[in-house]
């Protein structure tokens, strides 16, 4: 178990480098490939109008015109031991961990991800925990009530909650719980530490929204593996125990059917931690989503390149975790 | 019969679908005694794993219609309620079935489910338990039980998964052990040692064995008494030693004959069923086996129209459901013997020896 866990975490390694070579090379050698110039590179790190002259210092700085692997290797140092950008006259300083530089909002991008992170981890986990025991609980009580009203209502919503989009359900239930009755009034991001119950508050509308959407899925998933399990020799097994209904339910059916939800789950928290970008828009929480969106809209280079780095090593994360727990759940798989 | 451990009186079982009532069980009655195996024949579909589930209370939770009795101990197992029946179930009665590997838990132990097993019906802490679950994977064959008690169903081989399902099922002692095709899934070299340990802890425990198959060689080896079923519906119910020395129903006849013996010439031509078995939506009229039956044209017509009776004809306990009378069923068994199919061209397919049939010396007068 202990060499499986290792030997994940080697794999990770190895991944997370692959991924940042290929964004490198996204950023970096596609626009070159592509017949850019150092100077043309050089003029999207800067602010909207800039001079030739501050183009010009930033391709020093940024050493653009150096070969690909030096500025691979700077790149990499700038994540390890920080980095100076440095053209004589002007020094900017980027310390570790350095993911980049915004020129744009002269800063490094690193202390910007991690204070938008807070923001989408709390509305993520939030969402999670709604959407992981709201679509399971209703995806084991349809399988277990097949074709039920019961069953047929909670497939119809869910049905509608894969269907309809986040902008769509966050707005109409802004409009409602928020602005019309008021339940939920000026909603906000306010963090943990400075208020809890605001900050619970005010998170409640888009938990809902975002769980609404993943819960649906989960419940149909959940369903589909229920009826599958419960159809099981080994369930048969478990009543000719003498087991009460709800044991063979819950430790022998759920047991089973959990395993690809599991999976899934993992997956699909490591993707919501690199941004929840619909939702946040929605309830305009400045989280990483937003970041991306406005790192995007200002073409600001080196934060989408940080975003995009943070995102994926969520994902390659999630990816080693959901391998252990799979092990953990299913002791067929520990080779 | 009176005072049997367990009585089944007029079981039926009917599932609604769609497409009609399937009549799964019909009528079925017997009875069992402690220390008895009794063994159910018959083909796929006739009804004998459903029989099995009901007296086990299986079926509850799904759309079957039970009716009739299964009085254990004399207690309706039919009319009691749920609860009771789950208490009652792997405590008194317990079940192996077909396939170990599927009807072992994948993510459990082997251990942790016959210590489950154990706790749900006794009150003991798990150390109790497990060493509990240790004594009976020894007791059942198991090498090195101690350590083998913390392996997953898929470590161990066919033949040990078997065995420690039935270490599970022997958990609380049973007083009635269910075996439902308990070697149809293993090798034959496995199958014998597991018969034989099932035989052999009947012996220990003193339980009554109920064992299903369609495989007549593995009744013939354990059964004391034998029920054939056909289309829901007993056949033919009597002793191991009647049921293979003077068999008295067509379809027993068409069993015994399709089947390989080792006290025969090798120049006996095995003679097949023909056709297959019936819908149980849409059962044949009259005799459910008539359609299939070679021996239709003795009984005057009667075999589409009129359900044959269950009755002893000739030695008592002895009783098959069929038209033809004693000294008919006498006639074409002998018939048979020698080789004689009716329906088919006269030619001379057997010249050997005849025998008393397969059942194995020391059970045939037990």
């Amino acid at each position: 178990m202990i060499f499986f866990i290792i030997r994940r975490l080697v794999l990770a390694v190895f991944l997370l480098i692959l991924v940042s070579m290929i964004t490198f090379a996204i950023f970096f050698l596609v626009p070159r490939l592509a017949g850019q110039t150092a100077y043309q590179l050089a003029a999207q790190y800067v602010g909207r109008s800039p001079t030739p002259s501050e183009i010009l210092a930033v391709e020093h700085k940024l050493g653009l015109n150096d070969p690909l692997y030096l500025q691979y290797g700077r790149y990499l140092k700038g994540i390890v031991a920080g980095i100076h950008y440095n053209n004589g006259t002007d020094v900017s300083y980027c310390p570790f961990p350095c993911f980049g530089y915004s020129f744009r909002n002269q800063q490094p991008v690193w202390p910007q991800l991690i204070s938008d992170a807070p923001v989408t981890l709390s509305l993520a986990l939030g969402a999670a925990v709604l959407w992981l025991i709201g679509g399971v609980s209703i995806g084991v009580l349809s399988a277990l009530r097949r074709g039920s009203f019961f069953d047929r209502f909670s497939m119809g919503v869910a049905l509608a909650g894969v269907s309809l989009p986040v902008f769509f359900t966050g707005l109409v239930s802004l409009e409602l719980f928020s602005y019309k009755w008021s339940i939920f009034p000026n909603v906000h991001y306010v963090s943990i530490t400075s208020n809890p119950l605001l900050w619970a508050r005010n998170l409640v509308l888009p938990w809902i929204t975002l769980a609404f959407l993943y819960a649906a899925l989960y419940a149909r998933l959940t369903r589909a593996g229920m009826l599958e399990t419960m159809g099981e020799d080994y369930i048969r097994t478990a009543r000719a125990k003498g087991l009460p209904e709800r044991k063979v339910v819950i430790k022998h059916g759920l047991r089973a059917a959990l395993t690809p939800i599991v999976t899934i789950f993992g997956l699909d928290l490591g993707l919501l931690l690199g941004g929840a970008i619909l939702t946040e828009s929605t309830f305009s929480m400045p989280g990483l989503g937003q970041f991306t969106i406005l790192a995007i809209q200002n073409q600001d280079l080196p934060e989408i390149l940080g975003v995009v780095m943070i995102a994926s090593f969520f994902i390659v994360i999630a990816n080693v975790i959901v391998d252990i727990l799979y092990a953990v759940v299913d002791p067929r798989v520990r080779y | 019969m009176a005072g049997s451990m367990l009585e089944v009186r007029d079981l039926r079982i009917h599932f609604q679908t769609d497409d009609g009532t399937v009549r799964a069980v019909d009528g079925v009655s017997f009875s069992l005694d402690r220390g008895r195996t009794l063994g159910i024949v018959g083909e796929s579909g006739s009804g004998k794993s459903v029989t099995s589930m009901g007296i086990m209370g299986l079926h509850h939770g799904t759309n079957a219609e039970i009716t009739g009795e299964i009085l254990l101990d004399g207690e309706n197992l039919v009319a009691a309620n749920p609860g009771r029946v789950r208490e009652l179930r792997g405590s008194k009665m317990a079940m192996i079935f077909q396939d170990p590997l599927s009807s072992l838990h994948p993510y459990y132990t082997v251990g942790a489910q016959i210590i489950e097993a154990y706790r749900v019906h006794n009150d003991v802490s798990k150390q109790a338990a497990r060493q509990h679950a240790i004594d009976l994977l020894g007791r059942v064959g198991i090498p090195t039980p101690k350590t083998r008690v913390d392996d997953y169903p898929h470590q161990f081989s066919g033949g040990m998964r078997q065995r420690a399902m039935i270490a599970m099922a022997l958990s609380c002692d049973p007083e009635l052990l269910i075996a439902d095709e308990p070697t149809t899934a293993l090798d034959v070299t496995v199958q014998a040692q597991i018969l034989d340990l099932i035989n052999d802890l009947q012996s220990e425990f003193g339980s009554a064995v109920i064992m299903i198959t369609h495989d007549l060689g593995v009744v013939a080896e354990l059964a004391d008494d034998i029920l054939v079923m056909y289309a829901g519906r007993v056949a033919e119910y009597g002793s191991a030693a009647d049921i293979f020395g003077r068999p008295d129903h067509p379809y027993t006849w068409g069993l015994l004959a399709s089947m390989p013996r080792m006290d025969r010439a090798r120049i006996t031509r095995l003679v097949p069923i023909p056709g297959t078995p019936p819908s149980l939506i849409k059962v044949p009229s009259g005799c459910p086996f008539h359609p299939r039956c070679r021996y239709t044209h003795l009984t005057g017509g009667r075999c589409d129209t009129e359900v044959p009776p269950l009755r002893e004809a000739g030695t008592p306990g002895h009783a098959a459901a069929c038209h033809l009378t004693a000294e008919q069923r006498r006639q074409q068994w002998d018939a048979l013997q020698a080789g004689k199919v009716p329906g088919e061209a006269e030619e001379p397919v057997s010249q050997g020896p005849v025998s008393q049939g397969p059942v194995s010396q020391g059970r045939a007068e037990a």
